[in-house]
């Protein structure tokens, strides 16, 4: 009996250990598992700021594919092997050919995006940052400074690093580093100054994604610190009549020559505040006044200027203002509204206009406006005073109302009296 | 014309015999007596319920019940239709005047004690009719859709909905489901100028010919004189006359208030928005809403609050069985219990209302 | 001395009666009389003769509050959007050359059936319903 036993158990682990290795040979032949991913996950070794929603690792490429390597083996020192191909990680000069590999070969890149482009290492090399890369200088942004290297994301997507919105602290991380900018004589401040600027505001704190980022003026691979003509150039995509006023007007020309900075002259590159209009003219807060000085024709002009939409400006304030009185007083607002709108259109397009600087242009828009507001500013009035004229009207009532309370007042009054007498009688 | 007049006369006299009209209307009198003032009240509420109708069928023809379009047609009445701010204004401040003679001539109506036998039943459907003239004000609130509105109606539906057992049933059926939405603005519309109207017309009628058919109430210390110096006047054209001059005078002062204190418009209403701080219900129904906030959260096993909603209805039960309480009188008191019984109620709504808006 | 008294109590008030009659009749009857804007909401908004609207032109129409642009393309097709600019509410404008709408604050560019496509707005122009009657154009909201 023993004996049968004992035979039955070595069948049994026999038996057992077919099964099982039989399993083991499937595994090392899979070649669709991503070992190089499943050993790092295991060992807890997957590198910083590694993840799922990586627009590669979701794609199914592979570790292999970038970094080289025999994917099938769960061995490491097979699986890592430079024989394999395997190349580790790119150090920051070899970065831009390595994702190049790919991303410069339109033939690959095609199946994934037919229109995608595929010049961004060819532009990264126009740039401060390629330039420096290829003189040795490590301390440039490469491909994975701005877009990471393992939770790379596309830039519509608001996780990514390169999200609009997200664009400015990714250029922050070495643009806002103090010991970093000193030793190339930059700036440290332009995050801070953009945040508080009127793009800053838009695009950080009202998600507004039509405000610029630092890329939409400066370049995305091609980041250069840019010259005169070409900033003027790019706040003319969005502000188009202001860049074109300034060009055709005696300022644009005399700025040319002189080789001034163009817009950022007066509004500054980063920091750009809304402009008020105190910010034309010759008072404390005039930029004009910056080059500008007392009797000269450019001060004379400010001056005028200032004042023509100062003048507009007040009215439109007072006007609007007093539509709410009418409100109150529920009487009607809708032509007045309309009005309105159209002032607020003859201001927004006479402070356009100021990049003309003539103030023969900007007085013909604000007289426009002017007129306009003060047919507002009359309608309001005339609807106030039809409010009051109603009370007017109650009175012709009450005077009716108070004759006939007279007239029966007497009319009692009177009967009384003749059934006294006649009680009397 | 006094020929034309007496011409129609005889032309419906032969048709309908007009003779007993004629000997009634001839024949009302009304006692004169130094609280005769009293029975002008009623007739000044019938008064201005009639405006509230005529201005009520103004209005009719360009409000437009609807979550789109009810702020929309009243903000237009007031601002595009001519003499549209009047007519709306006059018919916000007619209801309030009204709701005011209206509780002085229930509270005059019982300190004089013309409610006992033989009025008990005038008396019921003058009950009837007040709280007809509360759904009336309640219903009514709702349809300009502003924010005020739509929440001093979330409050009051919430309240019905406290009651046990039909309270939550009651709230949905007024609502026209869970929430205020449009639905209960629709169906407050419907109640406002169609079912409100059709009850207090039977009503009111049944009201007034028991009057006619009893003649006014005199007082024990009018019926106690003796027959000679019982002063009357006919209430054809004497009395009418008087009541003309008074409806004039209140006319005149509803006028004033329309014009000089127009009735306002507030922001839409938003369902998704948090209530504002410090809505109130109308000034009438101000006194039980504050007295229900100074109730604790709980008496004994029931919520506080529930329990001064089911007072109220109790009371408001009570008051309306009042004749037939029998409340004995005692002899030779200067003031009678029941006197001290209206005093205190009046004392208590003046007084919760000064504090519900003093807070 | 009686009589006339009593004539002069009743002139007062026959004056009164029928001075106080007008005082009402007068409001009731303006009131009664429907007014310029016939409805509560705007539904449709009449915008003039279309044989004599211009030819690639636009005009800016009133719809009720709000401010519509009405255009007529150089293929004699008329086009209605609403003309606040959704990025930051400034008035559209008509640009011929290229057939599109164009909003001059910030560059901001939509087709002619409203849809944003270059710059910075975020949704697209309403578009709205034209329609002409009898040479007049009408002009309404689509799903009205």
């Amino acid at each position: 009996m023993k004996k049968n036993k004992f035979i039955l158990i070595l069948i049994s682990i026999f038996l057992f250990g077919t099964f099982t290795m039989k399993a083991a040979p499937d595994k090392k032949q899979n070649k669709s598992k991503n070992n190089c991913y499943t050993c790092h996950k295991q060992e807890d070794e997957l590198p910083d700021g590694f993840s799922t929603e990586d627009v590669h690792f979701k794609l199914g490429i592979t570790c292999a594919d970038c970094h080289g390597g025999d994917i099938t083996s769960n061995d490491e020192d097979v699986a890592m092997d430079e024989d394999n191909g395997f190349v580790g990680a790119p150090s920051k000069k070899e970065t831009p050919a390595f994702c190049g590999k790919c991303h410069s070969d339109i033939n690959y890149m095609k199946q994934y995006n037919p229109s995608i482009e595929t010049d961004q290492v060819k532009e990264y090399y126009t740039s401060v940052h390629g330039h420096q890369l290829k003189k040795g200088n490590e301390d440039v942004a490469t491909c994975t400074d701005c877009h990471t290297a393992h939770s790379i994301m596309k830039p519509s997507d608001p996780r990514s690093t390169v999200y609009a919105i997200n664009v400015p602290k990714t250029c922050d991380k070495c643009h806002g580093n103090t010991d970093l900018m000193k030793k190339y004589d930059l700036p440290s401040n332009p995050y801070h100054d953009f945040a508080q600027s009127v793009h800053g505001i838009a695009l950080l704190k009202k998600h507004d994604t039509g405000a610029p980022a630092c890329n939409d003026c400066h370049g995305n691979h091609g980041a250069t610190p840019p010259g005169v003509t070409s900033i003027s150039q790019i706040c003319g995509q969005c502000h188009v009549n202001n860049i074109n006023y300034f060009k055709n007007s005696k300022m644009g020309k005399a700025f040319k020559d002189n080789d001034y900075h163009g817009c950022v002259e007066c509004h500054s590159n980063h920091l750009i505040k809304p402009p008020t209009d105190d910010f034309v003219g010759v008072g404390e807060n005039a930029v004009c006044t910056d080059c500008h000085d007392e009797g000269d024709k450019g001060y004379n002009e400010a001056k005028l200027i200032h004042k023509q939409l100062h003048t507009l400006d007040s009215l439109y304030a007072f006007a609007k203002n007093k539509i709410k009185v009418v409100e109150e007083k529920n009487m009607d607002d809708v032509d007045i509204n309309y009005l309105l709108k159209d002032v607020n259109q003859s201001l927004v397009k006479s402070r356009t206009l100021v990049h003309t600087f003539s103030s023969k242009i900007v007085g013909k828009e604000t007289a426009k406006g002017t007129k306009i507001v003060k047919k507002a500013i009359k309608l309001e009035d005339e609807a106030i005073h039809a409010s009051f004229v109603r009370r007017n009207g109650f009175l012709f009532a009450l005077l009716f109302i108070t004759i006939i309370i007279i007239a029966l007042y007497l009319k009692i009054r009177e009967m009384g009296k003749s059934k006294k007498v006649k009680t009397h009688k | 014309m006094k020929k034309l007049y007496f011409k129609i006369e005889n032309w419906l006299d032969e048709r309908y015999d007009l003779k007993p009209i004629k000997e009634f209307i001839e024949h009302k009198k009304v006692p004169q007596y130094r609280g005769s003032i009293w029975y002008y009240m009623g007739g000044v509420t019938l008064f201005l319920f009639s405006i509230q109708v005529v201005t009520g069928i103004l209005l009719l023809l360009y409000y437009k019940p609807g979550a789109n379009s009810s702020y929309e047609s009243v903000r237009f009445i007031m601002t595009q239709v001519k003499f549209g701010w009047l007519i709306r204004s006059i018919h916000s401040w007619s209801a309030n005047l009204m709701v005011f003679f209206l509780f002085l001539h229930m509270f005059s109506v019982f300190f004089s004690g013309s409610y006992k036998k033989p009025r008990e039943l005038t008396w019921v459907t003058g009950f009837l009719a007040l709280a007809l003239v509360l759904g009336f004000g309640f219903s009514g609130y709702l349809l300009p859709w502003d924010t005020l509105a739509f929440f001093a109606t979330k409050v009051g539906t919430e309240i019905v909905g406290v009651v046990p057992v039909i309270g939550e049933p009651l709230k949905v059926l007024l609502r026209g489901g869970q929430d205020v939405t449009g639905a209960t603005l629709t169906r407050f519309f419907g109640i406002h100028v169609a079912v409100l109207p059709l009850l207090i017309g039977i009503v009111l009628a049944v009201h007034l010919i028991f009057i006619q058919k009893q003649g006014m109430h005199e007082p024990e210390s009018f019926k106690a004189l003796p027959e000679e110096e019982k002063k009357y006047i006919p209430f054809f054209p004497d009395f009418f006359l008087k009541d003309a001059l008074f409806w004039m005078i209140v006319f005149n002062v509803l006028l004033f208030l329309a014009v000089y204190f127009p009735w306002g418009l507030g922001l839409k209403a938003d369902p998704l928005s948090p209530a504002p701080a410090g809505i109130r219900p109308e000034w009438y129904f101000m006194f039980m809403f504050q007295s229900l906030k100074f109730l604790p959260a709980h008496i004994l096993f029931l919520e506080g609050e529930l329990v001064g909603i089911l007072f109220y209805g109790f009371a408001g039960f009570l008051w309306m069985l009042f004749p037939f309480l029998g409340i004995k009188e005692k002899k030779n008191t200067r003031v009678k219990p029941t006197t001290w019984l209206g005093i205190l109620i009046v004392a208590f709504i003046i007084v919760m209302t000064i504090i519900g808006y003093l807070v | 001395m009686g009589v006339s008294r009593r004539k002069f109590i009743n002139t007062l008030f026959g004056i009164g009666s029928i001075g106080s009659f007008f005082a009402f009749l007068y409001p009731v009857v303006s009131y009664l009389i429907p007014p310029k804007v016939a409805e509560v909401n705007v539904n449709s908004v009449k915008a003039g003769k279309a044989s004599t609207f211009p030819f690639n032109s636009s005009k800016i129409v009133k719809f009720g509050r709000e401010p519509v642009i009405l255009i007529k393309d150089k293929e004699n097709n008329f086009h209605a959007d609403t003309a606040t600019c959704t990025h930051l509410q400034c008035i559209v404008q008509f640009k011929k050359s290229t057939q599109q709408i164009w909003c001059a604050c910030h560059n901001g560019l939509y087709t002619l059936d409203g849809r944003n496509i270059s710059g910075p707005p975020p949704k697209p122009l309403t578009p709205m319903k034209v329609t002409v009657v009898k040479d007049e154009i009408v002009i309404s909201k689509l799903t009205a």
